[in-house]
């Protein structure tokens, strides 16, 4: 019997709640409030049916792309709660004072943070952007994998949820967002908490690959008629590279962290001290999936700029080709970087300056799309609307950032900086002047799109304002601590001068905090004022691509005819050769069906994740069982789809006649 | 992908429909070039495990080495187990072609025996090495060796599971399109696995013996 | 002095100027590796803003000047192309990169860690018959131990050189990975377990300097600091004499027993350090290994 338990129970025990941690214990009962508040407002409304139905199994990549948002900005939440945390810490924990934070906690609130911005907020937005946003620009009906796509969200839900989990059940990890051995092995970390962080990102990695996988057979596949590569829009193009890159390095993520698995579960020896094991390797292979993935995030919010840009402007994009062929250099020289991640690892000077140089050359494309924003701007007329004001903020801001990563990128110059707090403020300066602002804008840019109306305008410039202030009172005080001789992920300091950076820095979150009060403000008022701002055309900005020729938000078929393509700036280009409406004559149209298969394999994967976590081994292996059943029942479904009859089509594209009142 | 209709009085009033198809539109099937990007994905996978065999598969950590380890006989004896199975697929498509089903189901039968041939001799030459104190937790070099070659053998065994569930299903349905498309998907994937293990044979047994 | 010699004096020392008040000690070092590293973020820096003030003073004029409401401007809806431009986009950063990757070759290879010094500074060479001083350090949880092997013996979070003389660090660590850093003398260096690491450096100035871990490794990362003392060749013999003076040995016993964790420990002095000991933890031996 006791076999059965410890095969049932593993080593979950009581212990493993904080019942003497009062802050988690106080988090918990607000998580739990605000949880059952939620379930209690759903079935006050009786939307349960509508939210299984419509949403959790529905296969709409449109719907998705809002869930995948939505994710992202929840766990938005999340990680800067502990970026607030670490910066009180580090204000009030100076000489005696040790702060409130011990190093226990500290260590995985610096972890947890990193974790959650990449995986859980950055990766997130940029998917769900690239999965609403693409298959509207090159006119399909849906992606290539509706199916798979469903899946791919909900892996990287369950993967947020055991991170989340770990914040009340067991602990998390203690060794920083990337996890190096021999600290992250079993010798030095024998508890739960890397074995949540191992978990947590494979699943949410077997998600982000198939997507990947679906975007490119979607863009290289699916483009309507005319539409070459060189029309496609731009962000359709750095939608693609963004693509490859992620098919071509998360499977080396998948395979490290196997690898390290392997070491913690099974007692093999790649990254232990003894018996032949070599940290180096994890570190290098750990690098490879990890320079490209700063790509993967940073590539998409350069598609999110040149759409607004152009747009903002009323002028084409200056230098389209250009663009493109800049996108397609990154998206190769990304892998040739990595080791600038650990140039004090001792390569010797010929390997460290060969990897310096190949990340100087970088900038070189990365500044050309620069100077193609600028002159785009160069004689347009510039609408100050808010995604613009996100990419006035980023063209400043991300120049700098790249400015302080080029410095970096000197080997002896980083033997001074590397691992410093100069190093953390270059690259927040990157993702928040870069990715952040990229999604602000794209968010802003194509909500009315999404959801009919446009979000208020004055609270988003507060937001954009506080925001921008924000990140300069945070992080330019940690170039000057870098440049004092300050490293990272420390919670304890003893020299009193260092005090007043860490001041005018917290000072900064709270501007940032305030920025992000003002988005979900801006949401609220939003959706009370939504009739004022109300978007009837489809078109509130004068678009220039295909997405603005649907409806907001468009109908479940996207478009009741295939588009057939001319030019580039395909929806501007048909407004200027007066295009016409097409009010009849629809057809039945093909569409995938909805499915509750994503959720229960993600689900049942999730649950023998958890199992593996706590050593609970019956459970994972029915959890992994049932996946394996579940997998091949739904393969025996050939009924898939349907037909939109041509009726319904009439009448959905009859509301939108009437809602245009006449005109185009 | 360019078959523009012409103008039609009821379909479009004004413009001749030079924006849109009137016709329904047929994206090409995607499901073939979505799985060689997931077998490439994969291949990547298998190139890290080589890399890892590559730096560590020399630290022996005072313990028995591949030449001291390797029974080259009976890994021979397995590569063409293996080798045999890629053809007798190759056969099981060719019946598809052709429409036979049952000739189809036959190949595919003699397929996963050999597969679940070459498994079965793998488990034995496992469960040898760790009887002798040679498992994968003895060194760096017999924790990468196991786990590419086991890794290799998981993929094989899905593709076993697979081969099985197809068989079901193109009895039950015939030789329909899907299930065509799902037979050429794991044919790429049966052929790759044959691949990977090429490179197996050649990096890990034979350069291990002569090392 | 010409004046674009001032006015180039005048630029590098701006920023240092500006950030003297906080002692920037990247910027304002004491050690001859420091300083070049120093120099060398300086002049990248300086390099690269030739690029980046034009780029963020565009952006704003041109933010300001193509508004919607200043319809005085011109407005060209349809220019997109310009192949000029587009020459001058991709050749202006390809210009800075290749100085910068000239500069970067170049200064690897003169501050590579591994590189044993021949100049005390700019202006003097080591003068002939100084010899290089060794000093072993190992990385522990969570204190740092430093072993004089030709001094024989060792001392707990404090280490001590003489002014002037190249020093050659070999470093190790006992369990997890740390980064061995001493801002103000040279740049820093992994501290790993089971290989060894090496760093060149002198320290120019007399002082103490702050010293610690630049790579996290566990609960009691922030308290893993040590003190670097620079002293004049008599203070130096003398602190030797002082380690000689307070009796223990450093043998495999007394070290296992030092290795266990521990946090925020005092200045320790052993004045003997068993044969053979460095190696042994180099090689992660020092419980007897297999064979």
């Amino acid at each position: 019997m006791s076999e059965l338990t410890k095969n049932l129970l593993g080593r979950l025990s009581w212990d493993a709640i904080p019942f003497h941690e009062p802050i988690l214990l106080w988090t918990f009962v607000a998580v739990a409030l605000g949880g059952v508040a939620v379930l209690a407002a759903i079935t006050y409304f009786r939307v349960w049916g509508v939210l299984w139905r419509d949403w959790i199994t529905s296969i709409d990549h449109k719907k998705i792309g809002i869930m995948y948002i939505i994710l992202g900005l929840v766990m938005l939440l999340r990680g800067f709660s502990d970026a607030i945390m670490m910066r009180a810490q580090q204000v009030l924990s100076f000489g005696d004072s040790a702060g409130f934070l011990p190093p226990h906690h500290y260590d995985q609130v610096f972890t947890a943070h990193g974790v959650i911005m990449i995986f859980f907020v950055a990766m997130p937005l940029v998917t769900g952007l690239m999965n609403f946003v693409v298959p509207l620009q090159i006119g399909a009906r849906d992606v290539a994998f509706p199916f798979l796509n469903n899946f791919s969200f909900w892996m990287t839900t369950f993967g947020a949820g055991l991170v989340m989990m770990s914040l009340f059940v067991g602990e998390f990890a203690r060794t920083g967002w990337l996890a190096y051995p021999p600290l992250s092995g079993l010798a030095f970390s024998p508890d739960v908490g890397v074995d949540y962080y191992i978990w947590s990102l494979q699943i949410a990695g077997v998600g982000t690959l198939l997507s990947g996988i679906n975007l490119i057979a979607t863009i290289v596949k699916m483009r309507a008629p005319g539409m070459s590569l060189m029309k496609m829009p731009v962000f359709t193009w750095t939608a693609l590279c963004t693509n490859i890159l992620i098919v071509a390095a998360f499977p080396v993520l998948t395979a490290v962290l196997a690898l390290l698995s392997l070491d913690r579960y099974t007692g093999t020896n790649f990254f232990t001290n003894d018996l032949g094991g070599n940290a180096m390797m994890y570190v290098n292979l750990i690098w490879i999936w990890g320079h490209p993935e700063v790509y993967i995030l940073i590539l998409p919010a350069f598609g999110v700029f040149s759409e607004v840009v152009s747009t903002f402007c009323s002028k084409r994009l200056f230098g389209y080709a250009s663009m493109v062929y800049a996108t397609v250099v990154i998206t190769i020289l990304s892998y040739l970087v990595w080791l600038h991640h650990f140039f004090t690892m001792g390569s010797g000077a010929s390997v460290n300056s060969f990897f310096g140089i190949t990340t100087m050359i970088i900038s070189i494309p990365t500044g050309a799309k620069i100077f193609n924003w600028l002159f785009t701007m160069y004689r347009g007329r510039i609408r100050y609307e808010v995604p613009m004001l996100w990419t006035i903020g980023f063209m400043v801001t991300f120049v700098i950032g790249g400015m302080t990563g080029v410095l970096l990128a000197v080997p002896p110059a980083d033997f001074a900086l590397h691992n410093s707090l100069f190093l953390v403020a270059h690259f927040h300066n990157v993702i928040i002047g870069g990715v952040l602002f990229g999604m602000m804008a794209g968010i802003t840019y194509w909500f009315p799109k999404a959801f009919g109306y446009k979000l208020d305008p004055f609270w988003g410039k507060c937001s954009f304002w506080f925001w921008l202030v924000g990140f300069y009172f945070a992080f330019m005080p940690l170039y000057v601590l870098g440049l004092m001789g300050v490293t990272r992920r420390l919670s304890h300091f003893d020299d009193p001068s260092l005090r007043i950076w860490f001041q005018i820095a917290a000072f900064g979150a709270l501007l940032i905090f305030l920025g992000i009060l003002s988005f979900i403000v801006q949401l609220v008022v939003s959706f009370w004022k939504r009739s004022s701002l109300r978007d009837t055309t489809g078109d509130p900005w004068d678009g220039r691509t295909l997405e603005w020729s649907t409806s907001s938000p468009p109908p479940a078929y996207n478009f009741a005819f295939t588009p057939v393509i001319h030019d580039n700036d395909t929806w501007a280009d048909m407004k200027k050769s007066g295009y016409v409406r097409p009010v009849k004559g629809f057809i039945p149209i093909h569409m995938p069906k909805n499915t509750g298969a994503g959720f229960i394999i993600a689900g049942l994967s999730a649950l023998c994740a958890f199992g593996l976590i706590w050593h609970m081994w019956l459970v994972s292996a029915v959890a992994f069982a049932s996946m394996l059943i579940a997998v091949v029942v739904h393969t025996f479904n050939y009924k898939r789809d349907f037909h939109i009859p041509a009726d319904e089509v009439l009448r959905v594209e009859g509301m939108r006649t009437r809602m245009l009142g006449g005109h185009v | 992908m360019s078959e523009v209709m012409l103008a039609e009085a009821e379909v479009v009033t004004g413009t001749a429909p030079r924006f849109h198809l009137a016709t329904e539109h047929h994206p090409e099937n995607g499901t073939l070039f979505g799985f060689w990007l997931y077998l490439m994905s994969d291949c990547l996978v298998f190139a890290c495990l080589f890399a890892a065999y590559a730096v560590l598969g020399r630290n022996y950590a005072g313990g028995p080495t591949g030449a001291e380890l390797f029974d080259l006989p009976l890994v021979a004896v397995n590569t063409s187990l293996l080798l045999l199975s890629s053809i007798t697929y190759g056969f099981a498509m060719l019946g598809m072609q052709r429409g036979a089903l049952r000739v189809t189901l036959f190949w595919l039968a003699v397929t996963g025996l050999l597969g679940a041939g070459f498994i079965g001799i793998e488990l034995h030459e496992f469960a040898h090495l760790i009887a002798e104190g040679a498992g994968p937790q003895r060194s760096a070099f017999l924790s990468s060796f196991f786990t590419l070659v086991g890794t290799h053998g998981l993929h094989v065994t899905f593709g076993i599971v697979w081969l099985v569930v197809l068989m079901v299903q193109a009895a039950r349905h015939g030789l329909i399109p899907e299930n065509r498309r799902r037979l050429m998907c794991l044919s790429l994937f049966w052929h790759f696995l044959d691949v990977v293990w090429i490179g197996v044979f050649t990096f890990v047994y034979l350069m291990g013996v002569l090392a | 002095m010409s004046t674009f010699k001032i006015i180039r004096r005048a630029l590098l020392i701006l920023p240092v100027g500006l950030l003297v008040g906080c002692n920037t000690v990247l910027l304002k070092p004491s050690g001859v590796v420091a300083a070049q590293q120093g120099h060398l973020i300086v002049v990248s820096t300086m390099l690269m803003l030739l690029i980046v003030v034009p780029v963020i003073a565009l952006t704003i004029l041109f933010a300001w000047r193509y508004r919607q409401s200043n319809t005085a401007a011109t407005y060209t809806p349809d220019w997109d192309h310009s192949t000029q431009l587009e020459l001058v986009i991709w050749a202006a950063p390809l210009l800075i990169i290749i100085a910068l990757g000239a500069l970067t070759w170049i200064s690897s290879h003169t501050l590579d860690p591994y590189r044993p010094l021949h100049r005390l500074d700019a202006a003097r060479p080591v003068p002939a018959g100084v010899k290089p001083l060794t000093i072993e350090v190992v990385a522990l949880d969570w204190k740092w131990l430093f072993i004089y092997p030709e001094q024989g013996i060792a001392v707990v979070n404090e280490v001590a050189a003489p002014v002037d003389v190249p020093i050659n660090f070999k470093i190790t660590a006992s369990s997890v990975m740390n980064s061995f850093f001493v801002p103000a003398l040279a740049g820093q260096i992994y501290a790993m377990p089971g290989m060894q690491t090496q760093l060149n450096a002198i320290i120019n100035v007399q002082g103490d300097y702050d010293g610690f871990s630049a790579n996290y490794s566990g609960a009691g990362f922030s308290g893993m600091r040590f003190k670097f003392r620079g002293l004049s060749s008599g203070d130096f013999q003398q602190w030797v004499e002082s380690a000689r003076a307070a009796g223990g040995n450093l043998d495999s016993e007394n070290y296992l027993q030092l290795e266990k964790p521990s946090e925020r420990e005092p200045v320790r002095r052993y004045s003997g350090v068993a044969a053979g000991l460095y190696d042994q933890i180099v090689s992660q031996c020092v419980r007897p290994c297999p064979n």
